[in-house]
């Protein structure tokens, strides 16, 4: 294979650029908006008011709404923010690093309401709040990850090497994934199988099965949508004495 | 909508109490994280044009 074969695509390292990525992230953050809040507000209304009760779980089983999405975005940003890590690490892209930083907070925030939320279904599904099941153990191991690397990143008060840093752990910490993900396989456990599934034909009627892809999809929305505000946060933050930024009509109001 | 009445989709046969506070904790915790992202940006910006003022 050639050695311009492997040539990375133009937009990939345009996105590397602070101004090209504050630009392009300004025009983006709108529409991540209205359909998250159009997709989470459908979804959440469907399942709460018209979706049918389940058969053997009655109308408990809507919290599925919106704990199903926030276990899939727990797992899902934490290997977003390895991945982006590692591109920081192997192109020595700032911007990757800054994605990486915004994932920690949105990531964490998902994981805990995946775990309360759990928990909260647990209580009149399983008659307990918590048990030291396979699932719920490692998704508690994936919060204290994400504590970790929050805690790791604010440490070090130099961000290249913060980044540098965060990456690896993430890196390292992904390892948790698969564990969550065949938990449900591997060990004996009170917790269902996957609910939602991008290989297989869903296993609920689709009246059922609608507000579940909405509340992912609005999920989806709303992490791109932190992400973005986050990540420009920090390239102001950062780039607050290059003339691009200054002359930018966010910054001189033109 | 399932339910007959707006007492019942409350109640949610004995369920409601449970349900209504996971849709509220998943509500209130990614609105303080939109919140929160827009709040450190507006600051962030307020801190730029400071620097922009200065170097004018």
């Amino acid at each position: 294979m050639t050695q311009s074969s492997w040539r990375m695509p133009r937009w990939f390292h345009q996105m590397g650029s602070p101004k090209w990525f504050y630009d392009f992230s300004g025009k983006m953050q709108p529409w991540f908006a209205v359909l998250a809040l159009l997709l989470l507000s459908w979804g959440m209304a469907w399942g709460l008011a018209f979706a049918p009760a389940d058969y053997q779980q009655g109308n408990s089983f809507r919290i599925m709404y919106v704990h199903v999405p926030a276990a899939i975005l727990s797992q899902s940003i934490f290997i977003g923010m390895a991945v982006a890590g590692a591109i920081g690490i192997v192109w020595k892209m700032k911007v990757a690093f800054m994605v990486a930083r915004s994932c920690i907070s949105i990531g964490a925030s998902f994981t805990l309401i995946a775990l309360l939320t759990g928990a909260i279904w647990g209580k009149p599904t399983w008659g307990a709040y918590w048990v030291w099941d396979a699932r719920l153990t490692s998704t508690l191991v994936l919060l204290f990850l994400y504590a970790g690397v929050m805690a790791l990143n604010q440490a070090i008060t130099e961000r290249q090497i913060a980044g540098k840093a965060t990456a690896i752990l993430a890196i390292v910490g992904t390892i948790n994934i698969p564990i969550i993900k065949y938990s449900v396989e591997w060990w004996n456990t009170l917790h269902q199988a996957s609910s939602f599934s991008l290989t297989q034909k869903p296993s609920m009627p689709a009246e059922m099965y609608m507000p579940l892809l909405l509340t992912v999809l609005g999920s989806y929305c709303l992490f791109v949508l932190v992400v973005l505000i986050r990540t420009r946060t920090q390239i102001i933050e950062t780039q607050s004495h290059a003339s691009w930024l200054m002359q930018h009509k966010d910054v001189s109001g033109a | 909508m399932y339910f007959e009445s707006l007492d019942t989709l409350w109640h949610m046969a004995g369920h409601g109490s449970y349900v209504w506070s996971c849709y509220a904790l998943f509500v209130v915790l990614l609105s303080i994280n939109v919140w929160h992202a827009k709040g450190q940006k507006t600051k962030a910006l307020r801190q730029a044009k400071a620097v922009a003022r200065r170097n004018s």
